[in-house]
């Protein structure tokens, strides 16, 4: 059984280009998928149809079955019940991910109160458990915080307690250290990496970022203007890829790699 | 290109992320102390504003002489009988600013609610609306705001008859057009921010994203503008009394004080001069709570300046 069955997708703007075309992926449950591509290559735009959150004006064709339902063309009702159930994303920006004048507390509170009914001080339980799990030091003061007064590390650990806080079957990370920087990016990927195992949760990990993804998952994708281009085992495309745009995409990191090697030696 | 990116960012990051959790308490007092000072501005409007406010409430009370009462001397000057002097049918000065500051701040009450009623729910509604529906919206508040004020005011009179209700009814539609286009666009604004498909992909509703997150969103900048068009709807009344469309005789309202005043104001400066600087007075008032608002309201604001 499949978790996240996507077949032939084509996402069309307005007036009619072809930002994502046919493209087809699986993810089982408890599998961890990335998909690697430049920025504009669709990467973002999938995970957002894999929610029907897709901004005005796109439509989608083909098929997109989450967890047994069929999300392109189904009705904002029934969207509403697979989103945060069946699956949540997490976003690049910590900044906006989060709403600016409301306290992070009350932020987390809403869903957990929407989907395991909680109320009072069994809420108010949930909402510091959900920043412990993410590692949060102080989870009481992060709770009566807003988002401008943590750092930019906190903030994506907030995001990422939002997301899991539905218990998601899958988890859609969406370049979630992109904007982090490299010290926190690597805890942050540690701390996804036991989250999702302690939860057998499924991962979609989103990034242009060739090293990132192999150190989160086993197999991948690779898009380049809307198609998948290569996809296998992470380990084997870093090694041997046959694509011409995956060479330069794992030569671009090799580089970036031996220049951070070089500033952290001086 | 990364790189830069990653580069660019560590400063601001780091030199951040260890003072945080001891800098916080620190942090909130300097915010406290921010708002404080601010907050000058908020007082000093809510002086002036609640000076005129209290002349209004009191004269529902208590008037020194009733407004109708033509029994002193024809504009006579400033004294003690007439704390202000009379205009040219006897009648008390201060007793008219007195009922002329109920009149002023009914109008600007009232156009402001009715232009935050219509503007907002307007304002929403196009923000969500798509295709034909968007551009009628549109087409719509854009004759609205071009169509003249003064001109609206002699239809609504001329539909019903020249009152209060009349004055901030046209007022407020007028004005609701503006509050609608600022509403839509600050709607689309926050709309398109990541929090509101943060909010989407774990199942909130529409009507809870608009009331949990997007109103609140813009309620800063929503309710400064609101205490803004208040002082322009005080100003659009005077002008509408000074026309003959306002409230009827024998309600005083300011702006029919500077009517009358008018031909004698060489003789008898106080009655054109009074109503003249209460409005001006009123108007700073609500321009300054405007003001301290903005600053007060927006929590990240407080930080940009810090």
């Amino acid at each position: 059984m499949t978790l996240l069955d996507i077949r032939d997708l084509t996402i069309r703007t307005a007036d009619g280009r072809v930002l994502v075309d046919r493209l087809s992926l699986t993810v089982s449950p408890g599998e961890r998928l990335g998909l690697i591509g430049e920025s504009g290559s669709g990467k973002s735009l999938t995970t957002l149809a894999v929610l029907g959150l897709l901004p005005e004006g796109m439509t989608a064709t083909g098929s997109v079955e989450l967890a047994g339902t069929q999300i392109v063309e189904a009705s904002e009702k029934q969207l509403n019940g697979v989103r945060g159930r069946d699956a949540a994303i997490v976003f690049q920006e910590p900044l906006t991910a989060l709403d600016p004048l409301m306290r992070v507390g009350r932020q987390l509170a809403e869903p957990l109160r929407r989907r395991r009914g909680l109320r009072g001080t069994e809420l108010k339980r949930a909402v510091t458990q959900a920043l412990e799990q993410v590692r949060l030091p102080e989870p009481g003061r992060i709770a009566r915080a807003f988002p401008h007064q943590i750092s930019g590390g906190q903030r994506q650990r907030a995001a990422l307690a939002l997301a899991l806080a539905c218990e998601p079957k899958l988890l859609i990370a969406d370049e979630p250290t992109t904007a982090l920087d490299v010290s926190v990016q690597a805890e942050m990927l540690d701390l996804v990496d036991t989250l999702v195992r302690e939860r057998e949760m499924a991962v979609l990990f989103v990034s242009h970022d060739l090293a990132v993804v192999a150190r989160i998952t086993d197999r991948a994708v690779v898009m380049k203007d809307g198609r998948a281009v290569e996809r296998g085992d992470v380990r084997e495309i870093v090694r041997h890829p046959r694509q011409e745009y995956t060479k330069a995409l794992v030569g671009s990191a090799r580089r970036l790699e031996s220049a951070l090697d070089v500033r952290s030696a001086r | 290109m990364t790189g830069v990116q990653k580069t660019g960012q560590a400063p601001e990051e780091t030199g951040r992320t260890p003072g945080t959790s001891s800098a916080t308490p620190a942090k909130s007092v300097e915010s406290a102390k921010q708002g404080a000072r601010r907050s000058y501005t908020l007082i000093a409007g809510c002086v002036l504003a609640g000076l005129i406010v209290l002349l209004a409430a009191v004269s529902f009370v208590w008037l020194p002489y009733a407004p109708d009462d033509t029994s002193g001397t024809r504009l006579a000057a400033p004294g003690a009988g007439h704390l202000l002097g009379t205009d040219k049918l006897g009648r008390d000065l201060f007793t008219q600013l007195m009922t002329g500051s109920r009149i002023a701040v009914e109008a600007g009450l009232g156009s402001v609610l009715t232009a935050a009623l219509i503007g907002v729910s307007l304002g929403v509604l196009s923000a969500f609306a798509l295709g034909w529906l968007d551009d009628t919206l549109a087409a719509f508040l854009d004759i609205l705001i071009a169509f003249p004020t003064l001109l609206l005011a002699m239809l609504i009179v001329a539909a019903r008859s020249a009152t209060l209700g009349s004055a901030v009814l046209a007022i407020g539609l007028a004005q609701s057009a503006v509050v609608a286009r600022l509403v839509r666009i600050l709607v689309k604004r926050v709309l398109a921010q990541d929090y509101i498909t943060a909010a989407r992909t774990s199942g909130t509703s529409w009507p809870r994203v608009v009331a949990g997150h997007v109103l609140p969103n813009i309620w800063p900048t929503l309710v400064v503008n609101l205490a803004l068009q208040f002082g322009l709807a005080v100003l659009a009344e005077a002008s509408l009394s000074y026309l003959g469309l306002g409230a009827p005789p024998p309600n005083a309202s300011w702006g029919r004080m500077l009517q009358e005043a008018q031909a004698t104001f060489t003789t008898a400066p106080a009655g054109a001069l009074a109503p003249g600087v209460l409005l001006v007075l009123l108007v700073i008032g609500v321009n300054l709570i405007a003001d301290g608002l903005r600053d007060t309201l927006d929590p990240t604001a407080r930080r940009r300046r810090a």
